[in-house]
């Protein structure tokens, strides 16, 4: 299927490994990529806070982009904090006319009108909603046996629950477990699989930001998980790039390695841990190689 | 009748006993609530049962619980639903996070939601001469304040609020929901004074994580996490308020930097949020941050390029939104609360300026 595709900053930017190890899974899937190179960032809820009709105004142009995108089916992001700042845009945009047309005024400048109802949706929707688990675990070649895995949904993806179309019919907030099943892995419930990595306020409460980490990495290691994956890569900053500093923050040693969903994924496929990036991690993934290469030297044997 | 199994928390501190569950049998209607399970296990079962409750009807407050594992009202859930959503179809029962137990369901409301009230000034202070009747003021000037105004007290948001979870000493959501209330209240005259409080307490609303939890705990719609939006709004844009806690500086190096780069540049945010690169405030802060940074060069993550430079620029569209908006003398706001969902898609909107008569139904209680 062909998707306008929107990947964020972030994953451009710091978790470039993210970008990259999309561009490897889409094409196992059937997916074709239609970049959306003239979009800017979402805001990621400050801009919202800093003035809503720029927020939404920056937000319907990229969905005016994304709707402009001849054969595409759909919009597709990678960031759990993308989806989440959209959608928030998206439900005052579609649920008032006289208020899009205002914005449109300002779009219409460059020739760019937002119609109202973009089906805007994160990889891990679209796996479920679009594809199909069944689907997906066709293509699994190197099924995640006896990989232990904590869903890091983070906020931005499963909170508000109505916004985010989460209902009886669309359990988007079991998707990440239904997922590491169909790849064959083993899901690790723990206390802060719905919990905020404490990102935002990195930069006002570097403390409190810190043992939110700190505190879910813990508990996901008390429960025995090998790793954790996340849809978001500004979870991922905090989780990963800040571990070190969090382990300080809450006094214990922690080494959990955190996984882009797309990597999760390409190593259930059969990509090379190397090639989807893991290797660019600050915590270095070594229960998922030592895993993935243990799989590769028991099929040998086999 | 069908029955359901109610599994609450006990904990009785007097006893020095640990917590523990216990399960009880109840013989109800499914769409009678779980406050109406507990009542009838108390009655029946154990009058020891400890649970705060009055009206019933989810109009005082007093019965916030955590039904498997979400905070809500517990008689405004009803016992099908919540078995539906149980594991095992157990229903658990358990009192409200971030509060001390006094007994079982029953949270020490006054140790933390009732403090925290008090410590953003919950009553008006207004400005000059006492008029000689009431303070008046036009309608419309207050629908602003209606959402905030809808809050019961029942501290289903505190419960929930993760930053409260790792910060004991924020504010939190319902205290802040209310300061909003007088801040936007047209006859205070402290807005300046208040917000200046609230952003410059390092608990303050710079310490709200925006992870949507007290929006999603909220049985009336208060959305306290929007509330605090707006007054970090209020308190940066319209008087200028330079936070010790970097909240206003770290937003508008947000904003100046996607209008300068289109996408975000990571590596001059950090010291940007701190006053610059060369600023005394970003020094200690950068050289914290200088192992997790030598980390992320050394494992290939981050190039010295990438920190350094960034390819991408903002085109000249983007520019124009953000001069556009920036230009105009009052911003825009469309508050979903107040204006309402049109009915009729297609139509044009006639609730944005009914606003106030077409409020939105409350949320379904089983949501």
């Amino acid at each position: 299927m062909k998707v306008a595709y929107w990947p964020g900053c972030v994953s451009r930017g710091f978790t470039p490994e993210l970008h990259g190890s999309m561009a490897k899974v889409a094409p196992l899937l059937d997916i074709e990529l239609v970049e959306l190179d003239r979009a800017c960032c979402t805001g990621a809820g400050v801009i919202a806070e800093h003035n809503q009709e720029l927020a939404d105004t920056l937000n319907a142009r990229t969905f005016a982009l994304a709707q402009q995108v001849e054969g595409a089916e759909l919009m597709m992001n990678i960031c759990s904090t993308c989806q989440g700042a959209q959608s928030e845009c998206q439900e005052r945009l579609d649920a008032n006319t006289e208020y899009r047309d205002h914005v449109n005024e300002t779009l219409a400048a460059e020739g760019l009108n937002y119609k109202k109802g973009i089906a805007n949706k994160h990889f891990l929707w679209l796996m479920v909603e679009e594809i199909g688990l069944d689907v997906v675990a066709s293509k699994v070649t190197r099924p995640l046996t006896d990989l232990r895995i904590g869903p890091f949904y983070g906020c931005y993806i499963v909170r508000p629950t109505d916004r985010l179309g989460i209902d009886r019919e669309h359990p988007r907030d079991t998707y990440l477990q239904q997922l590491i099943e169909a790849l064959g892995g083993t899901v690790v419930d723990y206390a802060g699989q719905y919990k905020c990595c404490g990102f935002p306020i990195i930069t006002m409460n570097k403390q409190a930001s810190l043992m939110q980490a700190g505190r879910h990495l813990g508990d996901a290691l008390d429960a025995d998980a090998d790793c954790l994956v996340t849809p978001c890569p500004l979870c991922h900053l905090n989780l990963d790039l800040q571990q070190p500093l969090a382990e300080k923050v809450v006094g214990r040693p922690l080494g959990m390695p955190v996984l882009h969903l797309p990597q999760l994924v390409g190593l259930a496929f059969g990509v090379e841990p190397k090639e989807l990036g893991l290797t660019r991690h600050v915590v270095r993934p070594t229960s998922v190689i030592d895993w993935s290469t243990s799989v590769v030297a028991a099929v040998a044997a086999g | 009748m069908p029955d359901y199994t109610l599994r609450l928390r006990r904990y009785s501190p007097e006893t020095g006993a640990a917590p523990y569950w216990e399960d009880f049998e109840v013989d109800l209607d499914g769409h009678r609530s779980v406050l109406d399970g507990i009542l009838q296990a108390k009655d029946r079962t154990d009058a020891s049962i400890g649970i705060r409750c009055s009206c019933r009807a989810a109009i005082c407050g007093s019965c916030g619980v955590r039904v498997n594992g979400k905070p809500v009202l517990a008689c405004h859930i009803h016992l099908d639903r919540a078995a539906e959503k149980a594991v095992g179809g157990i229903i658990m029962v358990e009192p409200m996070g971030n509060m001390p137990v006094i007994k079982d369901l029953i949270v020490d409301m006054d140790a933390v939601h009732w403090k925290k009230m008090q410590r953003v000034t919950p009553w008006l202070l207004p400005a000059g001469e006492e008029p000689e009747r009431e303070y008046i003021v036009a309608p419309e000037s207050m629908i602003d304040v209606t959402q905030t105004m809808a809050c019961i007290q029942c501290g289903a948001c505190v419960s929930d609020c993760l930053s409260m979870e790792v910060d004991p000493l924020f504010i939190g959501p319902a205290a802040l929901a209310k300061a909003y209330r007088f801040v936007g209240d047209p006859r205070d005259g402290q807005q300046f004074e208040r917000l200046r409080d609230l952003a410059e307490d390092p608990h303050g609303i710079y310490d709200c994580t925006h992870c949507f939890n007290c929006i999603e705990a909220c049985p009336k719609g208060v959305a306290p996490m929007s509330q605090i939006m707006r007054l970090r709004r209020i308190a940066g844009a319209d008087h200028e308020i330079d936070d010790r806690n970097n909240g206003h500086r770290h937003e508008q190096a947000f904003v100046d930097n996607i209008e300068r780069n289109g996408l975000l540049h990571e590596a001059d945010l950090l010291p940007d949020s701190y006053g610059g690169k060369f600023h005394p405030r970003a020094v200690p802060e950068l050289v914290g941050s200088l192992p997790v940074i030598l980390k992320a060069l050394r494992t290939g993550k981050v190039t010295p390029r990438k920190a350094l430079l960034h390819g991408h620029k903002a085109s000249e569209d983007v520019k124009r939104i953000f001069k556009h908006v920036h230009d105009k003398e009052e911003r825009l706001e469309l508050n979903l609360y107040v204006a309402g969902e049109e009915q009729d898609p297609g139509e044009s909107s006639a609730q944005a300026d009914a606003a106030g008569s077409h409020l939105p139904e409350e949320r379904s209680p089983n949501t």
